[in-house]
């Protein structure tokens, strides 16, 4: 026990955040998670005070409270808070808080990333919230249709802080995304396979993906309606082979999967709650994985129910129809599954219970409603009126508030060691619960009576003023029901009882890591044999075998991680992660700078800040491997009973973190095809699009120095995968040089090519996608340059040659794309 | 010049007994329709509802007596057979037969409301802009402003196109809403069984006057607007001249 104490203050000392401001410097999931919730919970109330705003002015007819101009912010802010600062961010942080420790391990698998990504977020929601405090907030509604976003119709700078400050936030969407992943996948507690993870555990892994392949056609769409907004690129005007609906279908590309990213973790936590408090492991967990699994796909083809009032052909309004109500099976099933759960076991009727209860009749409510929205003719009549609101806010509400808060009731004992009180939760959840009704369940009335959405005002006597009134009634009991759950969380961490070990008796292993938690949760990585492993194995500790000690041995000073197999669960290496860093409050700051400047129009300062970015981002990649702050070579770690430092394999998180970035990467990419596509073959004045003026020769020129770059390059990780590490810098540097002279070829075409960007939509795309090829191809060619010297320093070599194969798929993607691009945008036209 | 004066106070007056005609009856209700395509869509709504109300309780009072019921131990055998039991038909069993019977009900219905070709079909041009919608009449030159005269009983086409942004042109009464799009021409038929005025509004959010872009739809008994079509026809004549 001795030997212990002193174990936990070495770690703590390695592991621990700096004191003071050196917390700033935090990247410790624990620390970036419980941010990413606090800032979360900030949104949330301002946008419920948005929210009550607009309840006021709705709440008698002919009102003059709030004027058009401040309304139309007021709407488009309360759904652009909720949605983006609010609901996604919170969830990314209660699965960054709780993933690590569920799976077993210390800490998530890129922390830099973690606190990059909360700093991004943060910035980002501080500069929208101030286009509100200046009264230049958006004014388009949350899904910034174009024409009524572009330059034309909303001259101020509202549609630009959306699309700048938006895109900003995603990159912490996106980064979390891959982070999860990657986590989820590599660095379970040894012997934890797929089959025996927390449930919860797969429904993050869902929610991850879909935010990796889902968040880029929206970020695209961004890029390309500011571009056109700033620099007159006519992506979406018809009189210039643009299309307006583009945007709708890129934007719900997004907005759809967006649903299931938010609804999916709620879901989880539910599958979570309801084995503890029915005393038995859930039943169905493969129907209910299946269920996950199909979701995440289906939720990708279901966007143009969105859209049926936009003139689609009729046989895609019925495909996207009755794939929408399919949609209905898999959450069915796992409403099925938990009360079979609650079936065959012992239930104990505590809080959390209450809100999982609240939670299903809502959203089985809102699930209904949304069968009937799915259905076409239905929907021509009610779409964009006050019943989708109240569908909407069913679904939200219902699928995601709900649970959320029974998981904080039911997760605040691990935050805080204390136990919650029943009293004033119960009180908290009854005000909320009718309040929700009262404000929500009559107005798909209102909608039936034909109030539309987003009108500032309206007459008496066409039956809408008493549910209005009920509606803004409810609301404010609603928020007094908030007001109540807020102050019971509060003199909860002050006044509640102490909570003894794992209080409710749960089966999973966040509860083994203390309450409340160390920075390091695990003193010793646990050995997994079970899917309940609190309920199967009185006491987790590490099998002490011939590849494994749990790392319990910190004298090296490194924080560490085990590395395990992605399937199976088995050992494979340990992983060393950074310690605290300033580089990612750096980075978000240049790249903060690099939004207002955009913002501001100040083009010069942001090449300047894009340039700064770029370096500390380079030197963040530079502070890695072997390093002498991560990871230097030493005999020691040849002695020790532990399996190889990542970076001394071919496959540790790094490579992982790439593929998986890559394939957001790809997705942002196909979109763009998409893009170029849809403008050639569906707007209303495609035609075959003009290449003619980008020079084939340069361009297959080009791409033949590519193609041998990266063919030299796979040809130095195979003779490294071999053992093979003689004259790395002379082969890197051939590599560079091809990759060089194809660059500098595709920077020559793109600069002498005449394209025709402020008149035609399919120019301003040729010059997007030429954009895109040369910012993929001068970060393949830059980091390769670095490797040259990394390689020459010895942080490449025979023992160490883990950084050509993580880089190596972002070649072969440079080169996949770039002919990709050379068949779709210059052949294709060309040939038809 | 005085008699376009007239005109257009004329029209400002039948504009407001229409609106407020409207305001008693129905108003922009879906659940008061005037035609066949609305009513159909009234038949949906009622029908949804009350399946949707049943699933609802049934569902959440299933819930309550799982979590109620008295506790029994049951083997694994069992277990397997309640979940599988209640998974096969509840999960997938009850949404299969729901939107089974919504599809048959639902297609044809909204089958029925697409603008097939028919003879008797007229043809009405409406041009949105912010924050007002043009009506011209492309056979008989008749311009209006935020108000259509449509013969009952006849189908009509309403051919939507949009000067600036996105609008969408919706008479509750009489059936769905079409989207007016720049760049676009969506067509949605209108069928009015009952003459009268009914009221419609632009549902896609337009800009700030959005909320006040209304208009007026009047169904003429065939027989009136036939009358009302040469009127306006000699009137518009008259002022050419």
């Amino acid at each position: 026990m001795n030997n212990d104490l002193s174990l936990h203050s070495q770690f703590a000392k390695v592991w621990d955040n700096l004191p003071g401001w050196g917390q700033l410097a935090a990247v410790n999931h624990t620390s970036i998670s419980r941010r990413f919730m606090i800032t979360g919970a900030v949104f949330f109330v301002i946008g419920g005070v948005l929210a009550m705003l607009i309840r006021s002015q709705l709440a008698l007819p002919q009102q003059e409270l709030i004027s058009p101009e401040l309304y139309a912010q007021l709407f488009t802010m309360h759904g652009t808070v909720m949605m983006f600062l609010f609901a996604i961010p919170i969830l990314e942080g209660a699965a960054m808080y709780l993933i690590p420790k569920m799976i077993g391990t210390r800490d998530l698998v890129f922390p830099r990333l973690s606190a990059l990504g909360y700093y991004c977020y943060l910035f980002g929601g501080i500069i929208i919230m101030t286009s509100l405090f200046l009264g230049i907030a958006p004014d388009s509604g949350w899904f910034m249709y174009t024409p009524l976003s572009s330059a034309k119709f909303s001259t101020g700078p509202g549609s630009d802080f959306w699309l700048l400050g938006i895109t900003f936030v995603e990159i912490s969407a996106v980064s979390a995304g891959v982070e999860l992943t990657v986590s989820i996948l590599r660095t379970r507690a040894p012997g934890m396979s797929l089959s025996k993870m927390p449930i919860f555990c797969w429904y993050i892994l869902a929610m991850a993906l879909m935010i990796v392949f889902g968040f880029p056609p929206l970020i695209l769409a961004s890029i390309l309606l500011e571009l056109e907004r700033a620099a007159g690129m006519p992506f979406f005007n018809p009189d210039a082979g643009g299309d307006p609906i583009l945007w709708q279908h890129l934007f719900w590309l997004f907005g759809h999967p967006e649903v299931y990213i938010i609804f999916l973790p709620a879901a989880g936590i539910v599958s979570t709650i309801i084995p503890v408090f029915a005393g038995r492991p859930l039943v169905g967990y493969r129907w209910i994985v299946l269920a996950i699994i199909t979701m995440g796909f289906v939720s990708f083809g279901l966007w143009v129910h969105h859209m049926f009032t936009v003139g689609i052909p009729q046989l895609a309004q019925a495909f996207f129809s009755v794939a929408s109500m399919l949609v209905a099976i898999p959450t069915a099933i796992q409403v099925f599954a938990w009360i079979a759960t609650l079936w065959t076991g012992r239930v104990r009727f505590e809080l959390p219970m209450l809100w999982i209860f609240g939670f299903l009749f809502i959203f089985v409510c809102g699930g209904l409603t949304g069968v009937m929205l799915a259905l076409v003719p239905f929907d021509w009549q009610v779409h964009d009126t006050h019943f989708v609101v109240a569908h909407f806010h069913y679904v939200l509400i219902g699928g995601m508030l709900f649970p959320l808060i029974g998981g904080l009731y039911y997760w605040l004992p691990h935050l805080s060691g204390r136990m919650p009180t029943m009293q004033m939760g119960r009180w908290a959840f009854w005000l909320i619960f009718i309040g929700f009704n009262a404000t929500f369940l009559m107005m798909h009335l209102t909608g039936l009576l034909g109030m539309p959405r987003r009108v500032y005002t309206y007459e008496p006597e066409l039956g809408w003023d008493w549910l209005n009134m009920l509606s803004s009634f409810g609301s404010f009991i609603m928020a007094s029901g908030f007001g109540m759950l807020f102050l019971d969380v509060i003199l909860h961490f002050r006044y509640g009882q102490k909570a003894t070990f794992n209080p409710w008796q749960a089966d999973t292993l966040e509860w083994a890591t203390g309450t409340p938690p160390t920075s390091y949760n695990f003193l010793r990585i646990p050995t997994v044999t079970t899917r309940h492993p609190l309920w199967d194995t009185p006491k987790v500790e590490p099998k002490v075998e011939n590849d494994g000690q749990g790392l319990e041995d910190i004298s090296h000073g490194r924080r560490e991680l085990y590395g395990t197999h992605a399937v199976t669960g088995k050992l494979m290496e340990v992983i060393h992660i950074p310690s605290h860093s300033w580089l990612p409050l750096i980075s978000a700051s240049f790249l903060a700078l690099l939004c207002i400047s955009l913002l501001s129009r100040a083009y010069l300062l942001a090449l300047g800040v894009t340039a700064l970015a770029a370096l500390s981002l380079f030197r963040w990649a530079w502070v890695n491997g072997a390093h002498r702050v991560m990871a230097p070579l030493s005999d020691k770690e040849l002695q020790r009973r532990e399996p190889k430092l990542h970076s001394r394999t071919l496959s540790g998180p790094g490579l992982w973190g790439m593929v998986i970035t890559l394939l957001s990467d790809g997705s942002l990419y196909l979109s763009l095809v998409f893009g170029w596509l849809y403008l050639w073959t569906v707007a209303p004045n495609s035609k075959v699009p003009d290449v003619a003026t980008v020079s084939l020769s340069v361009m297959a020129l080009s791409g033949v120095f590519l193609t041998i770059a990266v063919v030299l390059y796979g040809q130095i990780v195979k003779r490294l995968r071999s053992g093979n590490a003689t004259k790395l810098v002379s082969q890197l540097s051939r590599v560079f040089a091809f990759g060089l002279a194809h660059l500098l070829l595709l920077i020559y075409l793109t600069a002498t090519t005449d394209l025709a960007i402020t008149t035609s939509a399919h120019d301003a795309a040729l010059l997007v996608m030429l954009m895109f090829l040369l910012f993929h191809s001068s970060i393949a060619v830059v980091m390769t340059g670095l490797q040259i010297v990394r390689a020459a320093k010895g942080f490449i070599s025979q023992t160490l040659p883990y950084e050509p194969a993580v880089l190596n798929p972002f070649w072969v993607f440079t080169a996949g794309i770039f002919w990709v691009s050379f068949a779709c945008f210059l052949i294709l036209p060309r040939v038809w | 010049m005085a008699l376009c004066m007239l005109n257009r106070l004329d029209k400002l007056f039948i504009l407001t007994i229409a609106l407020s005609l409207a305001g008693c009856n129905g108003g922009y209700s879906i659940l008061d329709p005037a035609g066949p395509n609305a009513n159909a869509v009234r038949w949906l709504w009622w029908g949804m509802f009350s399946v949707g109300s049943l699933v609802l309780i049934g569902v959440c009072a299933l819930w309550w007596y799982a979590m109620r019921k008295p506790h029994k131990d049951y083997s694994p055998y069992d277990v397997k057979r309640i979940t599988n039991r209640l998974v096969l038909m509840g999960g997938i069993g009850l949404p299969v037969v729901c939107i089974s019977v919504l599809l048959v009900f639902g297609i044809p219905a909204g089958h029925n409301m697409l603008p097939w070709p028919s003879e008797r079909t007229i043809t009405i041009n409406v041009h949105a802009k912010q924050w007002l919608w043009e009506v011209s009449y492309p056979d008989h030159h008749i311009q209006l402003t935020d108000e259509i005269y449509l013969p009952a009983s006849t189908p009509v086409n309403i051919e939507i196109t949009s000067e600036d942004v996105i609008h969408s042109f919706w008479v509750p009464r009489l059936g769905g809403k079409m989207d007016a799009i720049p760049g676009r021409t969506n067509v949605l038929r209108l069928f009015g069984d009952k003459p009268g005025s009914y009221a419609g509004q632009c549902a896609e959010y337009c800009g700030l006057a959005h909320t006040k872009m209304k208009f007026v739809v009047h169904v003429l008994p065939e027989n009136e607007f036939a009358t009302w079509l040469s009127q306006q026809q000699r009137s518009t004549g008259e002022a050419n001249q």
